[in-house]
């Protein structure tokens, strides 16, 4: 589908700090660059900051300080119009999936278009006929064009993450994020939907950024993976470093790997 | 009591006490005032008997005055359907600006005013204002149902907003949607049967109340209703009584046809 030639950095996060309440920091002047390509896996202990990175990155969340470069361009002073056309370039897969339970499947895969079609054509679902064509081509890849008519909430745990990032990619993103994709999925169901993001963000030409608590299913998938703690960084680099004693810096102590 | 608890027994419920006293005081309340009303049994069944003999004189039903009954009818009618749907045609955008999960304070503190305002009076009270300000007849019964319907149904609409997951509608916004492609698809299909079943509630209740507000004078079958009170007409009277209840049960059918329409057999359901 869209191939998106890239250069430097897709992404780019620079001295990113997030406080919710004022003076604790849960992102601690985080700095990472993401090329072009390449599933990347953010490991870390609950609480250390992994979502508040993926939302910094779409601003569902509000950095307090820092850069956000998406395509060369800092997106954090963006608002309104500006900031809602860098978002539909970001696609978003969540934990507990947010589909819109009521809608039926292709209308929640349409509302990856909702960033680019008016008001009165989305209450008329008057979509675009590439826009059909293209969830359609989704659901096939996905493997629920059967579930087309199905609403949200007739769907397995499984199907409906597989909804989700249909409807991540109707955006035709140029990033994926994904927060926690699997941790409400069986073991079975979780390889499979991690082995759809690779896929799907190799074919679509994309970095793709999951936030993970399985460090294993990590190990297996990512091109990468990065480990923070207390809000930093404390390691960055491929699957066949990140030894024991990493990890126990990671998460703390060593106890519970045994 | 327990033989086999020698150490100071452990509650495992917290005593409540300003629950017991709120209870203790409502009974006190209750007590004090059916003794200061003065009610006795007496009383009770002197006024059976006047009831019976009331009853007796209903029967039979008469239609003295079909126009004036089918007229008065089918104004209610009238009042009900335009005050329901200018009614909740409003209670749409002020429900939404009360909602404060998706309204900032200075939007949902107005709205929350105002249907604050709309709910503080019955609806026969708002008739008598707009009696006297737009004069007798159907308009003020229109006017006085269309503020009950904003009291009633944006609250409630409000209320469902509240009640929405937003994780559903985090991920319409991710998509870089805009306010209003949110609202339609992160926002609406959540509430969209619950606002049906609220609607036709309100139109049950319009229905209702019109048939109330001609007694002071703003239109519908209550003027007839009075005025054949005060004539001691009972056998009309019960004849327009009953032409009510098979209003406002054609009402409860046709209410009851659209939530099934529009609810549990469209795409958005409910319960």
């Amino acid at each position: 589908m869209s191939e998106h030639a890239q250069g430097q950095a897709a992404l780019s996060v620079r001295g990113l700090v997030k406080e919710y309440v004022r003076g604790k920091k849960v992102l601690d002047g985080l700095s990472l660059d993401f090329d072009g390509q390449g599933l990347t896996a953010v490991i870390g202990p609950s609480g250390t900051g992994k979502s508040t990175l993926l939302r910094c990155i779409n601003r569902l969340v509000e950095p307090t300080a820092g850069q956000i470069l998406f395509g060369g361009r800092d997106i954090v002073p963006l608002s309104g119009r500006e900031l809602r056309q860098v978002r539909r370039r970001i696609g978003m897969v969540f934990q507990e999936y947010n589909l819109v339970e009521r809608l039926s499947v292709m209308e929640n895969l349409l509302c990856g278009r909702l960033g680019y079609v008016s008001a009165l054509r989305a209450w008329l679902r008057r979509f675009a006929p590439a826009d059909i064509e293209r969830a359609f081509q989704l659901l096939d890849q996905v493997g629920l064009a059967e579930q087309v008519h199905q609403r949200a909430d007739a769907l397995s745990g499984g199907q409906r993450q597989r909804v989700g990032i249909a409807r991540a990619l109707m955006q035709a993103p140029q990033l994926l994020l994904a927060d926690e994709p699997t941790s409400s999925l069986d073991p079975r169901t979780s390889v499979e939907i991690m082995e759809l993001m690779r896929t799907l963000g190799r074919e679509h030409g994309i970095p793709v950024i999951v936030n993970m608590h399985d460090v294993d299913l990590a190990r297996r998938f990512a091109d990468r993976i990065v480990g923070l703690a207390g809000g930093a960084r404390v390691f960055d680099g491929p699957p066949a470093e990140l030894d024991e004693a990493m990890l126990s810096r990671i998460y703390g102590g060593a106890s519970w790997m045994q | 009591m327990k033989p086999a608890s020698a150490a100071p027994a452990r509650r495992a419920f917290k005593p409540d006490w300003p629950a017991r006293a709120g209870w203790l005081l409502l009974v006190a309340y209750v007590v004090y005032a059916v003794l200061r009303l003065d009610f006795s049994v007496d009383r009770f069944v002197t006024g059976l008997g006047h009831g019976a003999r009331f009853l007796e004189r209903m029967m039979p039903p008469r239609i003295a005055q079909p126009d004036s009954l089918l007229t008065g009818l089918l104004e209610s009618l009238e009042i009900a359907v335009l005050a329901s749907f200018a009614g909740i045609l409003l209670s749409l955008p002020i429900g939404l600006l009360a909602a404060r999960n998706l309204m900032p304070a200075w939007a949902s503190w107005p709205a929350r005013a105002v249907i604050a305002a709309a709910r503080s009076f019955h609806p026969v009270i708002v008739a008598i204002i707009f009696v006297k300000a737009v004069g007798f007849g159907a308009l003020a019964g229109i006017c006085a149902l269309v503020v009950a319907s904003i009291g009633f149904t944006a609250k409630l609409f409000a209320e469902a907003i509240e009640e929405i997951s937003l994780k559903q509608v985090e991920a319409v916004r991710a998509t870089g949607a805009s306010f209003l492609n949110v609202l339609s698809f992160g926002v609406l299909p959540q509430v969209f049967g619950r606002f049906i079943g609220f609607a036709t509630y309100q139109l049950d209740s319009n229905l209702r109340n019109s048939t109330m507000v001609g007694i002071v004078g703003a239109g519908g079958i209550g003027g007839t209703l009075f005025s054949a009170f005060q004539r001691f007409d009972y056998d009309f009277v019960a004849a327009i009584l009953l032409c009510i209840i098979a209003m406002i049960m054609v009402g409860e059918i046709l209410a009851t046809w659209v939530r099934r329409v529009f609810v549990e057999r469209g795409r958005v359901d409910e319960e």
